[in-house]
Order: C-alpha cells, then sequence, then structure tokens
C-alpha cells in the first residue's frame, strides 16, 4: 500500500471510530431521556414524572379489561408481574391488543391513581404461526 | 487463483467492467422479476394466516425484504464508499452513487409498508421509537449522499470523494438499526429471523418460504438496477476516454 493510501486509511479509521465513540457516549446519557418509558414497578415507587406525558409499558392483566358503566371509557390493568397500575381509556383499541399481551399507553397519571390514557399501542412479539400450530401450543401448555 | 485476480482486477477497470456486467443484466432481471412474482403468490395466496394478525401480516413479505435491503445497500454504499475515498476507485464510485437512490427507495419503502401495518396492529401510523427513528435518519443519510454529490456538478470525482465521506460516517447507523429494538424499549418487535436459530420467530416453512424468496428477489433486483446505472454513471463520467467512444462505434 502506498503512503498516501495508507494515510487515508488511517484518516477513514479514525473518523469512524471518532464519530462511533462520540455516538455511543450521546445514546448512553441520553439513554433514559430519549423516551419518557416507564414500568408499572417504577410507577408505583412514584418514579414518574408528574402533570407530564409518559409511556407507561407492560403487559395487559388477564381478565383485567372491563367497559365502565353509562361511558365509553375502559380500564384494564397494565402489569410487570411486580406491580399493577389501572389504566382509563376512550377510544379505538388497536387490533391487536388482548389480555395478556404487551402494550404501550401514552398518558397521564391521575391524582386517583388511575393512569389516564390518551393512546393506546399493542405491541407485538416477533412471533409468527398458523392458527393451527397455535392451538397446538396451546393445549400444549395446557396439559 | 489467477483467474480471480485477473477477474478483481478487470471488475476494477471501466471498460471490462462495462463489459463484463453487459452480460449480467438480463439474467439478472428475469431471475429477479420470476423470483418476485413466485414469492408475492406465495406470501399472499399461500402461505396461511397468522394466528393473531390474520392476513394483515402478509405485508411482511414486501416489509421485511424491503428493510434488509435498506440496510444491506447502504453497507454496500459505506464499503465502497471507503474503497472510493482511499484507493480512488472509478468502479467503487460508480457502485456508490448507482446504489444510492435503490436503497433511498427501499427505505421508503419500508417505512410506508410499516406505517400501513402499524395504523391497524399497533395503533398508530408513526412513533417516535427508536427502530423507526434510526430507519427515518437512514432515509435522510441517503438523500444527503446524493445531494452532496450534486451539489459539485462540475467535477463528478470530487463530489464523489465528498459523499463517500458522507455515506462512511453514516455506517454508524447501521448497528442502531439493527439492535435499536435490543437497546431501547421500541413498540417494533424484535427480529423474528435469525441465523443463530432461536425458540422465537417463524417457525412456520410455509410463511418463511416466501419471506426468503422476496428477500433473494430484492436482492437481483438491487444488482440489476445497481449495475444498469452504474454502467451509465461510468459512460458518463468517462465520455471523453477512447474506450467509450468505441462502444458507440461498434453499436
Amino acid at each position: 500500500m502506498t503512503p498516501t493510501r495508507k494515510k487515508r486509511l488511517i484518516l477513514i479509521s479514525l473518523v469512524i471510530m471518532g464519530v462511533a465513540v462520540a455516538t455511543a457516549i450521546f445514546l448512553t446519557a441520553f439513554k433514559d431521556n430519549i423516551m419518557f418509558f416507564k414500568s408499572p414497578t417504577e410507577v408505583s415507587q412514584n418514579d414518574y414524572p408528574e402533570n407530564r406525558s409518559f409511556r407507561l409499558g407492560g403487559m395487559v392483566k388477564e381478565g383485567s379489561l372491563q367497559r365502565l358503566e353509562n361511558s365509553l371509557k375502559i380500564q384494564f390493568t397494565v402489569t410487570d408481574y411486580g406491580a399493577d397500575v389501572t389504566v382509563e381509556y376512550e377510544g379505538i383499541l388497536p387490533d391487536l391488543f388482548r389480555e395478556g399481551q404487551g402494550v404501550v399507553t401514552i398518558g397521564q397519571m391521575r391524582s386517583d391513581n388511575i393512569f389516564a390514557a390518551e393512546e393506546v399501542l399493542a405491541k407485538h412479539d416477533e412471533n409468527y404461526m398458523p392458527p393451527e400450530v397455535a392451538d397446538v401450543l396451546q393445549t400444549e401448555v395446557q396439559q | 487463483m489467477n483467474k480471480i485476480v485477473k477477474f478483481y482486477h478487470e471488475m476494477g477497470s471501466p471498460p471490462s467492467f462495462y463489459r463484463i456486467t453487459g452480460h449480467w443484466l438480463k439474467p439478472l432481471l428475469i431471475l429477479a422479476l420470476l423470483l418476485t412474482v413466485y414469492g408475492l403468490i406465495d406470501g399472499l395466496f399461500f402461505a396461511p394466516p397468522d394466528y393473531q394478525q390474520g392476513d394483515s401480516y402478509r405485508i411482511m413479505f414486501v416489509h421485511v425484504p424491503a428493510a434488509w435491503m435498506s440496510m444491506f445497500i447502504y453497507f454496500i454504499i459505506g464499503v465502497s464508499g471507503i474503497i472510493a475515498f482511499v484507493w480512488r476507485m472509478k468502479v467503487a464510485e460508480a457502485v456508490m452513487m448507482a446504489s444510492a437512490p435503490i436503497g433511498a427507495l427501499f427505505t421508503a419503502l419500508t417505512l410506508l409498508t410499516g406505517m400501513l401495518w402499524g395504523k391497524p396492529m399497533w395503533g398508530t401510523y408513526w412513533d417516535w421509537d427508536a427502530r423507526m427513528t434510526s430507519e427515518l435518519i437512514l432515509l435522510f443519510l441517503y438523500i444527503g449522499v446524493m445531494g452532496i454529490y450534486s451539489a459539485y456538478d462540475d467535477d463528478p470525482r470530487k463530489a464523489a470523494r465528498l459523499a463517500a465521506l458522507v455515506a462512511i460516517i453514516g455506517l454508524i447507523n447501521l448497528p442502531i438499526i439493527r439492535y435499536s429494538v435490543e437497546w431501547w424499549t421500541s413498540i417494533h418487535q424484535g427480529a423474528s429471523i435469525s441465523i443463530m436459530g432461536g425458540n422465537s420467530g417463524i417457525k412456520e416453512w410455509s410463511m418463511l418460504r416466501p419471506l426468503l424468496v422476496m428477500a433473494l428477489a430484492t436482492k437481483f433486483y438491487y444488482l440489476y438496477s445497481m449495475l444498469h446505472r452504474a454502467r451509465s454513471y461510468l459512460l458518463r463520467t468517462e465520455q471523453n476516454k477512447s474506450w467509450v467512444s468505441k462502444q458507440f462505434i461498434e453499436n
């Protein structure tokens, strides 16, 4: 390799390393602040921003979904199997919203410790399978 | 061994690159078309529905291959950018600039199909989460590489070197896209296909098959389109060389 090419290669490697280190530092420093994302456990320990929106993520507790009487509101419980938070929401739920499935809700904590969600997003996992396979897996779990 | 070395040197020189790749275009296009038609029919009609998403999941047969291509093509651009910057190879410059619009197209397709799927499934078209934001940045990087290049239209070689620098710096975005769903709490699901295997993901062959066929089809389409564009790029930038005028006298 000629000296000029070597010099250019070293220069480029330094640029890549510099950018990589800068990006890594930036992302580590802002890791918690990029998104206000809280788990039910953190919320139960009062570790959440007050009077502003944040994201609450977890699983929808089995059997917790209910419609409130005389209104369009629905209530369900979001859990991380350590703590529970009751969420209230008015609107259309996404197709993948199921009990026992992951969910991300965006909203504020009310003074009565109910999370008032403005938006409810369903989180899907990476598993895809035909219904028959899912049925077989289901019966295997039950047996 | 000598043949490989000879081939390597031939591919590095614009006239023989132009001559050799000329024979590849037609087979690549035919393969791309056949595989796309087969993959789409297989994916849309023969693959079974998903146990939770029903038929909506079928957009994955376009979305996932497009997403793979958006990153694969950027990787090619980054590597040819390094070669163009360090070794000043004209063919590397051609490959880099020919790839950029194709990569941008696949990135836009990824974002679009993802949004169309996200509305019914997640409940929103767009969420500023790590995966989506980093993929959007990838689109801006493609546009940046093309923009820098066209800003220096008086000297294409200098323009290509500057574009290469932008492309190389942008390489850092690739691992961020790849691991965004693991490093941050993201609404986007993790990878369904992994070379290492594992217990989750897509295990059903009739679902996997159209996905892999489409992944191959997009690769062939990229090769066809990129070589086509790279050849015109070389003709344009080498227009004063004797090999270019010879091409037109022969034909």
